[in-house]
């Protein structure tokens, strides 16, 4: 068996094709960065993707390329054999005597009308806030990745902090284990290590049944995350529908102006009262349902008309499953919802967030092994966690999802690379396909 | 499908009412033949009669899918792939679960090839009272050597039941395999722009479907697949490439969107079944084994949700397949209806008059998860499946699904006797429906025990509490 590598370190390879691609580093920044990879131990995987990028930078620099010695087709060493035909077969009478040209004729079939609502999340200075991006999640005019019309904005990651220690699946536990108790250092961790586009500060030790912390206690600690990193952040309740509205009112104002997300509203507590605080101070409200799309469309409408929540600060959580445990209706859900929703129905065009976390509920994602004898080896855990989530995340970022809650840095590393393939910004090393059935896969 | 409502099929019925397809009417018979429920060969008189032989063979025509089925193999294993009418699985369903082959090649050594093709018919995880199984090997011809070739097809057809796939470009190399795999019907991989005359014509001579290639080339590839048509070739796939990273990816992204769009909106030219590469992520240069089956899975994950209908994969480690046949049980399980079990009392173990009673719902996925921790811990019981119209124990107790009345109803049909058939007149229920214990016991005269949230705690949760004291 050839070498295996740590998830840490996988992470850290797909977390620096984000870095040089996408976030804007400065180049010279970069050029570090990726020597020092490349120092010590040469790692392959590394510089092919260093190699991908250096494509991107190529056409800034032209010189940066050759710079890194991009390694061209590695793994599929040439096999000699040409495609070409060496014998055909004799036969008295050919049918296939010439090719019957055709053109593939594709224009813009689809007559989609209507625009998903771009809605930003962050404020900067120059909005009034101390966020040092804004985030802007929505604005598509077709379904994700199609291309009908270009998408306007790239999938973005939240990466969950607590406001206590509590139990995670073990392959989730270790990257955090050392921050739990300081939100403000885990919070720092995910932006600095596992370069999370946004926080989300989940406040579930007010919930009565757990410690019952005061909505003040739980602003401090909302106060200790914005201080502690400049991104934008989303704030959780405990989910508990007595008590969230207040709690979430309370962190709304103590972090007027900065545009965060309430997470959430929905139709068993007291939306309104998010909804004004969002208001009030500054935010923008999640409007989460489940399963449902009758019940989102409601929740909406109760935002937007009783509550005059504006249109550009609503994002929808319409509840995520994990894989095998209902991902095929969280799945079918926000399709069904981006549809009709470019499809004109005013009440549904919103982006949409995912609590992709729900994956590590998966029995697949944190059980030792499987339950039965007869199954075929389930492998080692640490592995299936991470991918677990990937799956489920990617599922619906393709139905339709911008917005994803996530745990494992290799999740959120594999996600972003994938999405952001899918979105165009990254560059590869052209591959040959034609040696695929002599090379070494 | 060229028609959408029951009336239009309605009119190439007999239109009797005989009853004999075991549909009341002709009409309801109609409604599923539309919503793909039924098949024309389920209404005797329209098959047997001779008088309605064209009314048959006009309504199959309009009947047909879209995009074209395409059997590979034979015999139970073997793998019907296509056959879809719709973009998006909610609007009907989509049908034929992507078929996931796996790669051998032809040099390697014969005992890790055997190896290999074993694992691959072996393998198997339980869901919802089935396997996820995978579904055929994919040879491929490295040594581009006929023999060598021939060889290596000889010892996979030997060793599984699975449909295979060969796979080369070389017409010679692909006559050899074929010599050996003619019985098995498999599927030739690939007619591309150099050889298609030569290739066509062995998928002619032995009538077996044909994959034909164009990497990123669309007019190419539906160039190809024409000829082949209008030379009498039925059974065509599509590999219009899959490049693994980058632009690459998003053209063939976009490639797989663009050509099954067409052909579910009548182009029939190229309305055949496409066929993915997500093991060309080996090819990205990933080095780590650990990474590459990680990409490769999200390659496999992209195309089994839009529109690869077969597809070849290399990593065979548990965390790259468990995900990939997940998934493609996911997007090609029917929307419209929840997978149920059948609502009765079931015996898991051996259980006797002492054993404790227990229910849950008919949603499979809550029966099975219910009945494999109870039957791998040993504990005999009896345990009855309530019809909540396939709705697991939390939605359906917030829907009205699972109530008092509910219960009994299934406890009364089921046949089962608690006051008669167990000593203890007891029954444990789901945590989640402790909200029904005070009209439980009301309604069904026993005592009710609330059991734990996850069944998963139930054998630690009988440990303490049972037998009843
Ligand atoms: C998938 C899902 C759906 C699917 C249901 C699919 C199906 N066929 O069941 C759909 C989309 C249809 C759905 C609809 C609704 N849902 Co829903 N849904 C979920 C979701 C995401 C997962 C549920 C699930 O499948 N769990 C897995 C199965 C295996 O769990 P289970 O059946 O409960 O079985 C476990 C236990 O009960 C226990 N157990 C089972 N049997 C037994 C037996 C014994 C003896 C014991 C001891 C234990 C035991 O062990 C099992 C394994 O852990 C949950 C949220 C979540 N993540 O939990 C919400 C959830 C269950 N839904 C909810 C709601 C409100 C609804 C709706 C009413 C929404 C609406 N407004 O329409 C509808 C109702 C639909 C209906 N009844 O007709 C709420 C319920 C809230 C409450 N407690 O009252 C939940 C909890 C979401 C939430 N947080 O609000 N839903
Ligand atoms: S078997 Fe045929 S003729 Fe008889 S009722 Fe069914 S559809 Fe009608």
């Amino acid at each position: 068996m050839a070498k295996k590598v740590k998830l840490s370190e996988m992470t850290d390879m797909f977390k620096d094709v984000e870095v040089l691609a996408l976030e804007g580093v400065t180049i010279e920044g970069d050029i570090e960065l990726d020597l020092s990879g490349l120092g010590g131990g040469f790692d392959p995987m590394l510089a092919a993707l260093l190699g991908q990028e250096s494509a991107v930078l190529a056409q800034h620099f032209g010189r940066l390329a050759s710079m890194f010695g991009v390694p061209v087709g590695i793994g599929a060493p040439a096999t000699g054999a040409s495609a070409a035909p060496a014998v055909s077969p004799a036969l008295a009478a050919p049918k296939l005597k010439d090719l019957i040209p055709s053109k593939f004729d594709f224009s813009n079939i689809e007559e989609w009308t209507t625009q998903i609502q771009e809605v930003p999340i962050g404020n900067t200075s120059a909005d009034g806030g101390s966020r040092g991006k804004r985030v802007l999640v929505g604005g598509e005019k077709a379904l994700p990745f199609f291309p009908d019309a270009p998408m306007p904005n790239r999938n973005q990651v939240t990466i969950d902090v607590f406001d206590m220690r509590i139990g995670l699946a073990k392959a989730v536990k270790e990257n955090y284990d050392e921050v739990m108790d300081s939100p403000g250092e885990w919070a720092k961790k995910n932006v600095d290590k596992f370069n999370a586009d946004m926080i989300t500060i989940h406040l579930i030790s007010t919930d009565p049944l757990v410690k019952d912390t005061s909505p003040k206690e739980a602003a401090k600690t909302v106060e200790e995350v914005l201080q502690a990193v400049d991104v934008p952040i989303a704030i959780g309740g405990s989910g508990n529908p007595q008590k969230d509205p207040e709690v979430l009112a309370r962190a709304a104002e103590v972090a007027e102006g900065e545009r965060c997300l309430l997470a959430s509203a929905s139709l068993n507590l007291d939306y309104a009262a998010i909804a004004e605080a969002a208001l009030k101070y500054d935010h923008d409200v999640l409007s989460w349902t489940q399963l449902d799309m009758n019940a989102q469309k409601e929740l909406n409408r109760k935002l937007m008309k009783q509550c005059n929540v504006p249109r550009d600060r609503i994002i929808m959580d319409p509840t995520t499953a994990a894989l095998g445990y209902g991902l095929d209706y969280a799945y079918t859900n926000m399709e069904r919802i981006r549809l009709a929703a470019l499809m004109g129905d005013e009440e549904l065009t919103f982006p949409m967030s995912s609590g992709t976390t729900n994956a590590w509920g998966a029995r697949e994602s944190w059980m030792v092994s499987s339950p039965l004898k007869e199954d075929s080896d389930w492998g080692p855990r640490e592995y299936r966690g991470p991918i677990w989530e990937i799956v489920t995340g990617l599922s619906l970022a393709i139905a339709g999802n911008d917005l994803f809650m996530m745990m494992h840095p290799t999740s959120v590393a594999v996600l972003k690379h994938i999405t952001q393939t899918l979105f165009g910004t990254v560059e590869a090393e052209p591959v040959d396909l034609a040696n695929w059935i002599g090379s070494g896969v | 499908m060229k028609i959408n409502s029951p009336l239009e099929a309605y009119k190439y019925l007999p239109q009797t009412n005989c009853g004999e397809c075991g549909e009341p009417t002709c009409m309801a018979f109609a409604s599923k033949l539309i919503d793909r429920s039924g098949k024309t060969a389920d209404c005797p008189p329209l098959v047997k009669e001779k008088k309605f032989a064209k009314k048959l063979a006009e309504l199959d025509r309009l009947l047909a899918p879209e995009i074209r089925q395409v059997t590979i193999g034979v015999g139970d294993r073997a793998a019907n792939i296509g056959g879809d009418d719709v973009l998006y699985r909610h609007k009907l369903t989509f049908f034929n679960k992507t078929k996931m082959f796996f790669d051998v090649a032809d040099n390697m050594d014969e005992a890790a090839l055997v190896e290999r093709v074993k694992k691959i018919s072996d393998y198997k995880k339980f869901y919802v009272g089935r396997n996820l199984l995978l579904d055929g090997v994919a040879i491929r011809a490295a040594s581009n050597d006929p023999a060598k070739f021939a060889a290596a097809v000889k010892k996979v057809v030997e060793n599984t039941e699975l449909p295979v796939v060969l796979c080369s470009f070389n017409p010679a190399v692909l006559k050899a395999g074929l010599e050996v795999a003619k019985d098995k019907n498999p599927l030739l991989y690939a007619a591309n722009k150099d050889n298609w005359k030569e290739v066509g014509e062995l998928a002619l001579e032995y009538k077996v479907p044909v994959v034909v290639s164009a990497f990123n080339d669309l007019d190419g590839l539906k160039t190809l697949a024409k000829t082949f048509a209008e030379a009498g070739i039925k059974d065509i796939v599509l590999d219009p490439g899959t490049y693994p990273s980058g632009k690459g990816l998003k053209d063939t992204f976009t490639n797989f969107l663009k050509i099954r769009r067409a052909g579910i909106m009548g182009d029939t030219e190229i309305a055949y079944p496409i066929m993915a590469m997500p093991l060309t992520a080996w090819m990205a240069g990933i080095s780590d084994p650990v990474s590459a089956s990680y990409w490769e899975t999200v390659l496999a994950s992209v195309f089994t949700i839009r529109y690869g209908d077969i597809m070849l994969l290399h990593s065979m480690d548990p965390y790259a397949t468990m995900p990939e046949v997940h998934l493609a049980e996911t997007i090609y399980t029917d929307p419209r209806s929840p997978v149920a079990v059948d609502s009765k009392m079931y015996k898991v173990g051996t259980p006797d008059e002492n054993s404790p009673v227990l229910f849950t719902t008919n949603f499979a996925l809550t029966y099975y998860t219910v009945e494999s921790d109870l039957a791998s811990n040993g504990i005999n019981c009896w345990l009855l499946a309530v019809n909540t119209d396939g709705i697991g124990v939390e939605a359906a107790a917030a829907g009205g699904q699972l109530s008092a009345d509910k219960v009994k109803d299934s406890f009364d049909k089921s046949g089962f006797d608690i006051h008669k058939d167990v000593t203890h007149n007891s029954v444990v229920i789901p945590g989640l429906a402790a909200r029904l214990q005070g009209d439980l016991e009301d309604k069904l005269g026993v005592r009710v025990m609330v059991g734990p949230m996850d069944s998963g705690r139930l054998p630690g949760w009988m440990e303490k509490n049972w037998p009843p004291k």
